[in-house]
């Protein structure tokens, strides 16, 4: 990436605005360095892991590879992780927030695409897509369905193409910041907090990346939760349909 | 009614030992006290047993019985939601003011 390193604290206004990678991580203690080390190679991002009350030493880990880090107390679950670092990023005041797993499979190279995107597009929020422009990831066929499904729901109450709302590798600018501080939905949030962030009249774009495969660790969507995943998701999506749409909160 | 009644007396005893608040006695003393009168009016049983169309008294019983437990239930469900999104809150406030005010010595990760 070509964009200057980053101040301590840029003026309002810099070229490239100041970024907080957020990284949830539960027991990705054989992970996150290499995580962190890929950010830092990559972009020039302030890094904030959130270690979701790992117990396995994920935090001593992150410390190690000099990341800052949030320890929860106990386990709150991804919702909740990914949500204090929007609280960290709203806190630090941060322009852009960029959302990490801490499993490595989102392309830390990619970072600088979705923060441009915000800026180019003028959108709150760049969602990194595996199923726009180039294709190279071939899910199973079950999990194809539930994405073809959710790309359809979310599409048609978003009024846009959203082909991938349960990518976790997205980026947010302050109005998504202080949007996701206040309201983040707890388990599988990442299709619900699209809704919320369109509902509340924010501006969701797409970006084509490349994913990884996990480098380590299991990922938390097992073939039995898939079932209960889809439910729970397409419950809560009715639920946020039925209520009142979060408001962004005032003076952002 | 001898159920009822030491329902009732369990449920105040456990009010004036502060092991269970007032406000979350309200539905279990209710449940008592609507058992209580209904096993000590048995007319009035029969006649709800009537308008609901139930043969058996005893069986109108247990549908009242039912349906209060049913909202003691629903009435727990509310509170743990409501719990569970006030430590949740709490827990990312402790975990950010801890990472700011440095931490005390601790280790990294405790289980």
């Amino acid at each position: 990436m070509e964009a200057p390193a980053i101040s301590e604290a840029a003026a309002p206004g810099a070229p490239f605005p100041r970024c907080l990678a957020i990284v949830p991580a539960f027991q990705e203690r054989d992970a996150i360095a290499q995580v962190i080390a890929d950010i830092r190679a990559h972009s020039p991002v302030d890094i904030v892991v959130i270690d979701d009350g790992s117990g396995d030493g994920t935090a001593a880990e992150a410390v190690r590879a000099g990341a800052r880090v949030i320890t929860l107390p106990f386990n709150l679950g991804i919702g909740s992780a990914v949500q204090t670092g929007y609280m960290a990023a709203q806190e630090g005041d941060f322009d852009v927030a960029i959302q990490v797993d801490g499993d490595g499979q989102h392309p830390a190279a990619e970072i600088g695409k979705l923060v441009t995107a915000l800026g180019e597009s003028g959108a709150d929020i760049a969602i990194g897509s595996r199923f726009v422009g180039e294709r190279h990831y071939r899910p199973t066929f079950a999990r194809r369905v539930g994405i073809a499904v959710f790309a359809r729901v979310v599409s048609a109450i978003c009024g846009t193409r959203i082909t991938d709302s349960t990518s976790g590798f997205r980026a947010g600018n302050r109005r998504a910041i202080a949007l996701f501080a206040a309201a983040y939905p707890h388990d599988y949030p990442e299709v619900e907090a699209v809704i919320i962030a369109h509902r509340a009249g924010l501006r969701i774009v797409e970006v084509p990346v490349q994913m990884r495969t996990r480098q380590a660790g299991r990922s938390s969507i097992t073939p039995v939760r898939s079932a209960y995943y889809m439910l729970k998701v397409l419950l809560a999506v009715a639920m946020l349909m039925l209520r009142r749409p979060v408001k962004l909160p005032e003076g952002s | 009614m001898i159920v009822a009644t030491a329902l009732l007396l369990f449920v105040l005893e456990l009010v004036r030992r502060r092991r269970l608040q007032e406000r979350y006695s309200v539905l279990w003393l209710a449940t008592g006290l609507t058992v209580l009168i209904l096993a000590a009016w048995p007319a009035l049983l029969a006649r709800i047993a009537d308008v609901l169309g139930i043969v058996t008294p005893a069986n109108a019983l247990f549908v009242v019985a039912l349906g209060f437990f049913l909202a003691v239930m629903l009435h727990f469900s509310l509170v743990i939601s409501r719990l569970s999104e006030q430590s949740n809150r709490l827990a990312q406030r402790l975990a950010m003011l801890e990472e700011r005010v440095g931490p005390a010595p601790r280790k990294a990760d405790r289980e």
